[in-house]
């Protein structure tokens, strides 16, 4: 099914300062078909490759050998197309609050589309409508983003880049440092705006508790190569070689798992705190019913 | 025993600029009569949402920070007074965030010496103790690297190394572990734990990862500058409805617990460890369907 995957890569390598004594893989070698319209997850060790390879989708590093491909389009065939792929693949760093820079919210999140050559119009409609998407109240918008408090600043950010509604959107750590209830916030809004967009959103995040909740899909890296690409229930049903991989599931599923290795009829694929609770009291109450 | 860090009645206000281009106070105070005492030997994790106050109690025990109203004491000795700067920085070693802002010298074991040189420490002995630290955090052999070839979590233990050089009686950490993997995040975690046990090094250690806190002797839970729970973690955690109320959350663990108490399941409140929610679960499925193992 060819035209349900929108961003491609063949081969893909990327090797750092060749020739050097310092050289080194940092990707090799990576086969990857990602599809439209998906909730996706990056994990791996510090390391692992994976920053590396997200800045390839988006053509801020050139692979070493190998193909990106955008709908079926290498984004290196023709060099004056980078800047679209730009605004078609948007990048959100690590502590994204850190490249603010203008005088408002608003004119900060309208960089991007004014960038792309929308009109005031459509710029204002996009401005309004992801400051919505991601929880920031209207109000904010005429304040200088510097004298917003740290989760909000973080959200304006980010909506810098989901302003310019890129078809694939890629979040490197986005919750870092917030507190567990703006981490959930946050990743909530995320969801919604991909649901709402019907856009790929990818997450790159250390937090297996997190990708567990939130993603339909996982790309685990390892060691500069492709673990898998699979359905996240499917990846963290290969508990041992994560953990082999320093990648440990989240403590529920690794629960789940002892249980089930001691002979406990619980069913596989439970990662979150709430599959766990109904599977359990299913069968707490089965058993409770049948002894009366 | 005694007490290594004792806050009276401590209030802080941070300053902005007025209208008019002064410095002024805050109206609304960071730190709202914060009064606590952590014990020597003891291991304290420190919860709180950001802008809780619990990043600022930090820096005013040693002395980057000074209370407007009340009093920090160190080992006994008054922030406040500037004599005992040295001493105090010396007893109570910070590390933060972000490993890469605290790492000054472009070779492993310089940057653990930094500190003691500093202090005038005799060449022999900064030596041994660098070699000390290096092994406490088991980097001794990467004493001869640069540090940006290190990772984030070894990074993190250089640093600390950094400060056990300084052979202090207490080390806080500020969100040692946020910007690492797990395998950094758990590396960390056994360092600092071996220090307190092995060494009998206080820790204080401010989180937002509910499971590292659930290995600390004592959790303090600080909200809108204020002390709101301060308990040993199986108590703190079992009050999952007020820390949600502030922000926080439980571990995984616990919060399955509590989701099967509201439905009426007998399991106790108190787990927050992986091994004691087996064990519960084990024993309930048992009672519950002796055949289906």
């Amino acid at each position: 099914m060819k035209s349900l995957s929108i961003l491609e890569t063949e081969e893909l390598t990327y090797t750092y300062s060749a020739g050097t004594p310092f050289e080194k893989t940092a990707v090799d070698h990576v086969n990857l078909k990602i599809e439209n319209n998906c909730m996706v997850g990056i994990i791996g060790h510090t390391g692992s490759g994976k920053s590396t390879l997200m800045q390839h989708f988006n053509g801020l590093l050139r692979p070493t050998s190998g193909k990106v491909l955008l709908h079926g389009e290498d984004i290196w065939a023709d060099k004056k197309k980078l800047r679209d792929v730009r605004f078609r693949v948007g990048l959100v760093f690590q502590y994204p609050e850190y490249q603010l820079f203008e005088e408002t919210v608003y004119r900060d999140i309208a960089f991007g589309p004014k960038n792309m050559g929308l009109n005031d119009a459509e710029i204002k409609e996009r401005v309004q409508e992801t400051a919505e998407l991601i929880g920031l109240d209207k109000k904010l918008l005429e304040r200088s983003p510097f004298a917003l408090s740290g989760g909000q600043k973080r959200r304006a950010a980010i909506a810098g880049v989901m302003a310019m509604r890129p078809e694939i959107l890629i979040l490197d750590e986005p919750c870092a440092g917030l507190d567990p209830k703006g981490r959930n916030y946050l990743l909530r809004q995320i969801c919604d705006y991909q649901k709402k967009t019907q856009s790929t959103v990818m997450l790159v995040s250390h937090s297996m508790e997190d990708v567990a909740e939130y993603t339909e899909k996982l790309l685990v890296m390892n060691q500069a190569k492709l673990f898998c690409y699979d359905d996240t229930p499917a990846v963290f049903r290969r508990t041992e070689e994560l953990s082999g991989m320093g990648l440990r599931i989240p403590q529920i599923a690794g629960v789940m798992h002892t249980l089930r290795q001691r002979g406990y009829d619980l069913p596989e694929d439970i990662y979150t705190v709430a599959q766990a609770r109904d599977a359990l009291l299913g069968l707490l109450r089965k058993g409770g019913a049948a002894s009366c | 025993m005694s007490a290594i860090v004792e806050a009276k009645h401590l209030v802080f206000h941070y300053q902005e600029t007025a209208e008019d281009g002064t410095l002024q106070k805050q109206e609304t105070p960071v730190l709202k009569d914060i009064s606590l005492s952590v014990e020597k030997g003891s291991f304290v994790a420190v919860l709180g949402h950001n802008g809780s106050g619990k990043s600022t109690f930090a820096k005013h025990i040693n002395a980057i920070l000074l209370p407007d109203e009340g009093k920090l004491y160190v080992d006994g000795m008054d922030t406040a007074d500037e004599e005992n700067l040295f001493a105090i920085r010396q007893k109570a070693g910070m590390v933060f965030q972000n490993p890469d802002n605290q790492i000054v010298a472009t070779i492993v074991e310089e940057d653990v010496a930094f500190a003691p040189e500093n202090l005038g420490v005799a060449p022999d002995e900064i030596r041994r103790r660098v070699d000390d630290a290096l092994h406490a955090v088991k980097m001794y052999a990467y004493r001869k690297h640069a540090p940006t070839q290190l990772s984030g979590g070894q990074k993190q233990r250089v640093a600390i190394a950094g400060v056990i050089a300084m052979q202090p009686d207490c080390i806080i950490l500020d969100e040692p572990t946020a910007m690492l993997d797990p395998q950094g995040r758990q590396e960390v975690m056994e360092t600092i734990r071996r220090l307190n046990r092995e060494q009998g090094i206080t820790i204080i250690l401010i989180t937002h990862y509910m499971e590292e806190a659930a290995q600390a002797d004592r959790i303090v839970v600080m909200d809108g500058g204020k002390v709101l729970l301060d308990d040993v973690p199986k108590r703190v955690f079992s009050q999952v409805e007020t820390l949600k109320s502030v922000g926080l959350d439980v571990p995984q663990v616990t919060e399955l617990a509590h989701l099967l108490r509201q439905e009426g399941i007998p399991i106790a409140e108190d787990i927050i460890h992986t091994d004691e929610c087996i064990a519960a679960l084990a024993a309930l499925l048992d009672t519950a369907q002796p055949e289906s193992r």
